[in-house]
């Protein structure tokens, strides 16, 4: 301890103390502040790059999201219109068809009504010649019947013979 | 003064060429002439080699790289000597000592005798012509001076700074320039500095105030670093081998956390919450001892025995060199010391960061012990 105190220099110590403050001095002037500046731009400048890139990562993602949505939204719509356009195209088939058996089926009675009408028209115009054919008839008979009592009878049996044959 | 001839020429010669330092005599040729039994002899006996250890783990005030053992010459170059005596400022080149540490030297300045015996100067009391000693090798009629001098380890620190501040200083240039990323030297400095800010001083300190000490933290790893390093070269500063340099930095460590301290702290540290009444000035007092005296001493122990040691090791391991000569011959000898003072160096390097760390490390440790504020109280 005593060798070590005889060897401690009071002007060692100065001198060093003064060196030590100089140097701080300087060095804190001409490097350590420009380095850790620099250094902390640096790192703020990669953290800023890092961040944006994290964030332009994010927006990519966003926007693909976005389109595998709209891709999405596109197919079902088109798949709906796809299905709605069947339907269309199935209903106005149907309607089609249904129409279509309608009128016939209009024409079908229309023609039966006709038919009728025509049968019905037919069978008077008939009755109305039977009926004039009986007059007629009639007043041969009754002519006959006049002349010959016997031919009288045959002609009116013969004569209705033949009418219900008619 | 040598340990072995062969390893420390051929290293003086590495470290000459590598700094290209312009050596010259020191002496003047006074070295012939000298005859001072500590002069130009081989270092060989258990004794000289410890006084030869102990001599280099001193601080000196001449830059000695090199003796020639033949001509006596000392090789290097002599430092400037400033120092406080009586009659004031004298300031000289270390050479006028010639090499003495013995006190046999006197160096008369205007009125005052000045001679240098243990790398400490000593100013001659009036009518002294010489040191006289004690029986434990005191001298009686002298007394020390206030010695501002470029010592070796003020040399050693300066060559630091000067290092810090062209190497951090081409760091901060590069960025100004408008490049984000370093160039040469800065790519080793970089994470370095990202490493002490990142690694010490946010976990210790705290977001919100680490930024406020990075100058002295970052100063000062640097500073403690560079030195340690320097001191494992031939060149052999053993700056934060220095108690007064140890001393200092704790001290600043010290006054900085002690005047940054928040109200916290202080409540804490005087009048413990939580606990009884009369406990609490007994706890103030173990507090305030701990935060004053403790740590800033534990710092500067740690510090000056870890690089003290080393140096002590090494020089040691290389000294076994001339030890087991006998034993083992000059190859063995030189073999297993080249060896083990390669090991121990290489455990040197780590330790030299090591210590540079530990010191930052249990700076903002207290710095954010001093700073923290509680967010809820017990």
């Amino acid at each position: 301890m005593e060798a070590l105190l005889n060897d401690f220099s009071v002007g060692l110590f100065f001198m060093q103390a003064i060196i030590l403050v100089i140097l701080i001095l300087l060095m804190r002037k001409f490097a350590w502040k420009p380095i850790l500046n620099a250094l902390d731009e640096r790192e703020s400048g990669i953290e800023d790059a890092l961040k944006s890139a994290e964030n332009a990562k994010k927006e990519m993602e966003n926007l693909q999201a976005n389109n595998a949505k709209l891709l999405q939204e596109a197919r079902t719509e088109r798949e709906t219109m796809l299905k709605e356009a069947r339907e269309i195209k199935n209903k106005m088939i149907e309607d089609a068809k249904a129409e279509a058996q309608e009128e016939a089926n209009k024409l079908v009675a229309q023609a039966q009504a006709t038919i009728e009408s025509e049968k019905k028209a037919a069978v008077a115009d008939l009755k109305s010649q039977v009926a004039n054919l009986s007059i007629e008839i009639a007043e041969k008979v009754v002519r006959e019947e006049l002349s010959n009592k016997d031919k009288q009878v045959k002609l009116v049996e013969s004569m209705l013979g033949e009418a219900t044959l008619n | 003064m040598m340990v072995a001839k062969k390893p420390i020429k051929l290293l003086t010669a590495l470290v000459l060429t590598f700094f290209s330092i312009a050596s010259y005599a020191t002496n003047d040729g006074h070295g012939e002439e000298n005859k001072d039994p500590h002069k130009g002899e081989l270092v060989d006996t258990p004794d000289e080699i410890k006084e030869y250890i102990t001599h280099h783990l001193k601080d000196s005030h001449d830059f000695h790289l090199y003796t020639n053992n033949k001509t006596g010459k000392h090789y290097g170059f002599a430092l400037p000597v400033i120092v406080w005596t009586s009659k004031g400022l004298k300031t000289f080149m270390s050479s006028a000592f010639h090499h003495d540490d013995e006190g046999h030297t006197i160096v008369e300045k205007d009125d005052v005798s000045l001679v240098k015996l243990h790398s400490k100067i000593y100013e001659l009391d009036n009518g002294a012509t010489s040191v006289s000693f004690d029986e434990h090798h005191h001298p009686t009629n002298a007394h020390k001076v206030l010695d501002f001098s470029i010592t070796k380890s003020v040399f050693g620190m300066l060559l630091a700074g000067l290092l810090m501040l062209l190497g951090f200083g081409a760091l901060a240039k590069g960025y100004k320039k408008g490049n984000t990323i370093p160039k040469g030297v800065g790519r080793v400095l970089e994470p370095l500095v990202i490493y002490v800010r990142d690694d010490i001083a946010r976990p210790n300190i705290g977001e919100k105030k680490y930024r406020k000490f990075m100058g002295f933290l970052l100063t000062v790893f640097f500073f403690i670093w560079i030195l340690n390093l320097l001191g494992l070269t031939p060149l052999g500063f053993n700056v934060t081998g220095q108690i007064a340099v140890t001393v200092c930095l704790a001290l600043f460590t010290a006054i900085i956390y002690l005047f940054s301290g928040s109200k916290d702290f202080w409540a804490h540290t005087l009048w413990m919450p939580g606990v009884p009444v009369i406990l609490r000035p007994i706890l103030a007092v173990i507090e305030l001892v701990g935060f004053v005296l403790i740590k800033p001493f534990s710092l500067l122990v740690r510090l000056f025995a870890n690089m003290t040691a080393g140096h002590f090791v090494v020089m040691s391991l290389i000294a076994l060199m001339i030890l087991l000569k006998k034993k083992f011959g000059v190859v063995g000898s030189t073999g297993m010391s080249l060896v083990l003072a390669l090991f121990i160096s290489v455990i040197e390097i780590l330790v030299a960061f090591l210590q540079a760390f530990i010191f930052t490390m249990l700076s903002s440790l207290f710095i954010g012990m001093a700073v923290e504020e509680h967010e809820e109280h017990h």
